[in-house]
């Protein structure tokens, strides 16, 4: 154990940062697998490996000499008929059988992905540098890499899109109705098969998104997805379905307990204090509910 | 029903066949000397999985063409049979089991990675079998007391020893301040333990010793600790994973230290992937093409850089070249043993004493080479942006001055 994060302040808000940044950009994945486990409820284990496959498509850009920035409009378009696609081939099929089911697609699902990545795109870890430089703050003490704020606002900017889209559009509003009521959407004329299927494109979309920002700020790699999964899922937890603002916090909150975790457990157990976390909270969860259900007797 | 007991009788006569005639698929068949490997062609290893299979197809096919090798008068000529090990230990181990005792293969060449070497050594020491592996390094690879094990590389703990002790001589003699970062697998906890070794040796200070997971994709914790304590050496070793994700924080995150050493620059493809930013990087190497060791198959290490690019268009990572240097090895210990007996060939490889493109080979009991050092590299740009790995270190093959210490990045 280090307590260094808390012995100097500099620190302390340097993992702050750190932590907000990347606590947004977690919090935009969160939110298309919040959105179609709310719709659809379907718990996507592949949310990371669409992830990766969305930097790829960013860092595949950069390779041909295309700033990787520019893979945050491309890999969501792409991503969306990836995402129908999927939705199309295997997903409509289990889409009103029971949680587990779903779960154990979109398992395969993930399997697949990463054993088809490492075979077209190879083993190697990749990135895409952005060459956006460095902010520095308070007399150069923090540093903050552009990059990751850039991030931080493109996953701003299509976050409060969605939520716009959401409210606004026909396509939105059917999503939400079915999101409440899939039967009676049905019944007042929504056509709820090709609601589930742009719901699923969507979230691809927003893991597209997410993907490029992934490739520019960080590495990528075919079996890097669960991690991903894992956070994402345990923000929609934490938050609970179709809470926006709960995700975002949530997300955030995250961010700054990995980077704290980071500093005072040591890098090593980042990733297991994301797991250890998850793991407190379903217990948390269950004695909540547990003690509601004998409230209600 | 007479009928059906009439095909089931054919088709196990068929049976019985294909299996007596896979079993007699032995060691050596006609001209031919079989060797084994698992190799991963898929999976996580994948890339290096198939640097180390072009760099044995290649010396295969050069031994062959040169002759092959004389056992008793005869000419043989080298074949592999390779089996996908999806870069999954379990899977390894038992490929090798396949290999040993349906293959009926007497000779193994290594996989890719300590860890997988780790998994089938224990298979190959059971059955007797000589391996001679060319990417593990890790040190517990070598303290097992195994008889049939042999590996042309230097030990994992000595990767970056030579960097210790190139800054502390740079220093006047005295230990100098270490930050380190290593990955949590066999391999980079070896390279750590010849840091501490290294350091104790030096009476340096380790000042930051973290590690890394195995999901490593952000290591700014560590860098921020860095930039506070400000070390005369940061260590770090992650595969290519953490090379990549060390030069891309250091860069954004505009960290300043004297000197930089890492593991697995070439692999990473760093100067390719980061250009200038990788720029002043010690790695270490277990062999670069600049190095002036000779032999009569592939010549000096130029030559064979050049053989190998010709053939598979790319430049030889070091995976290939210790990967080819085993059937150097292989062919010595055949032709010294003059004999296909496995107990035989075991003893010429333990007795083996070359030098080879890639080296000088000498193996110490514990089936380790002895007799070839590391180098190290630092990544070297010139005003173009264009960036070249040139050996440093140690100063007997040094084509260049090592730069040291690294600039600060806002004289850059």
């Amino acid at each position: 154990m280090d307590f260094m994060v808390f012995q100097y302040p500099m620190i302390t808000i340097q993992a702050c940062l750190d932590g907000i940044l990347l606590g947004v950009l977690f919090a935009l994945i969160a939110y298309g697998m919040a959105l179609q486990w709310g719709v659809m409820n379907i718990i996507n284990i592949a949310q990371g490996d669409l992830v990766i496959l969305g930097g790829y498509i960013a860092y595949f850009m950069y390779l041909y000499g295309i700033h990787p920035a520019w893979g945050v409009i491309v890999s969501p378009i792409i991503m969306y008929f990836v995402g129908v696609g999927i939705y199309k081939l295997v997903i409509n099929k289990v889409v009103d059988r029971d949680l587990f089911i779903s779960i154990l697609a979109t398992f395969g699902i993930s399997i697949l992905f990463m054993q088809l990545m490492n075979f077209a795109f190879g083993a190697d870890v990749v990135l895409a540098n952005s060459g956006y430089g460095t902010t520095f703050l308070f007399d150069s003490n923090v540093v903050l890499p552009n990059s990751k704020i850039f991030s931080a606002f493109v996953s701003i900017v299509f976050a409060i899109c969605l939520v716009i889209y959401m409210k606004k559009s026909k396509l939105g509003r059917a999503i939400r109705a079915t999101a409440q009521n899939a039967r009676a959407a049905k019944i007042l004329g929504v056509d709820t098969e090709k609601v589930y299927a742009a719901t699923f494109g969507i979230n691809a979309a927003l893991c597209g998104v997410a993907g490029a920002l992934i490739s520019i700020t960080f590495t990528i790699h075919p079996y890097m997805g669960l991690p991903y999964t894992i956070r994402s899922f345990m923000i929609v937890i934490v938050a609970g379905l179709g809470n926006l603002p709960g995700v975002a916090l949530s997300g955030m909150g995250l961010g700054v307990f990995e980077e704290f975790a980071d500093y005072i457990l040591g890098t090593e157990f980042r990733i297991g204090s994301v797991f250890l976390l998850l793991v407190l909270i379903l217990v948390y969860r269950r004695f909540k509910l547990s003690r509601k259900r004998e409230y209600l007797k | 029903m007479k009928l059906s007991k009439l095909f089931l009788s054919f088709i196990s006569a068929i049976a019985i066949l294909f299996s007596t005639s896979v079993v007699s698929f032995a060691k050596v068949v006609g001209d031919k000397i079989v060797l084994g490997a698992a190799i991963s062609l898929t999976g996580k290893y994948s890339s290096n999985g198939v640097h180390t299979q072009n760099g044995y197809n290649l010396a295969v096919e050069r031994i062959n063409d040169m002759g092959g090798v004389k056992v008793g008068g005869k000419t043989y000529k080298f074949d592999i049979i390779y089996y996908d090990d999806e870069s999954n230990p379990k899977r390894a181990a038992q490929l090798a089991e396949r290999l040993i005792s349906q293959d009926g293969v007497e000779f193994m060449l290594g996989p890719y990675s300590s860890g997988l070497t780790k998994a089938i050594a224990p298979v190959t020491e059971k059955y007797g079998v000589p391996m001679v592996e060319a990417n593990g390094a890790s040190r517990s690879l070598f303290t097992k007391g195994y008889k049939y094990l042999f590996a042309v590389l230097a030990p994992a703990n000595l990767y970056l020893d030579v960097a210790i002790e190139t800054a502390v001589e740079l220093n006047g003699g005295k230990g100098v301040r270490i930050a380190q970062a290593f990955e949590q697998d066999a391999f980079s906890q070896d390279v750590r333990l010849g840091i501490l070794d290294a350091a104790k040796r030096t009476g340096s200070e380790i000042i930051i010793d973290d590690k890394l997971p195995k999901e490593l994709n952000d290591m700014a914790a560590t860098l921020v600790k860095v930039k506070q304590m400000k070390p005369d050496v940061l260590v770090v070793s992650g595969h290519t994973k953490g090379a990549l994700t060390a030069i891309r924080q250091i860069a954004e995150m505009k960290v300043d230290v004297p000197m930089l050493a890492m593991t697995h620059c070439d692999a990473a493809k760093l100067s390719k992937q980061h250009g200038k930013n990788s720029q002043y990087a010690l790695c270490a190497s277990q062999w670069h093409k600049s190095l002036t060791y000779k032999d009569k198959f592939f010549g000096t290490g130029m030559k064979y850089a050049k053989d190998f690019e010709k053939k598979f268009k790319y430049d030889p990572p070091y995976q290939s070249a210790e990967s080819s240097a085993a059937l150097l090895v292989f062919k010595d210990a055949f032709e010294r043993a003059n004999s296909f007996d496995k107990k035989k060939v075991r003893d010429a490889l333990a007795a083996t004493n070359m030098q080879t493109f890639y080296g000088n080979i000498k193996f110490a009991p514990g089936g380790q080479n002895v007799d070839k050092p590391m180098v190290l590299f630092q990544v070297m740009c010139d005003g173009s942006g264009k960036c070249e790995n040139k050996v440093v270190a140690p100063l007997k093959w040094a084509s260049a001055k090592l730069i040291h210490p690294i600039p600060k990045w806002s004289e850059r």
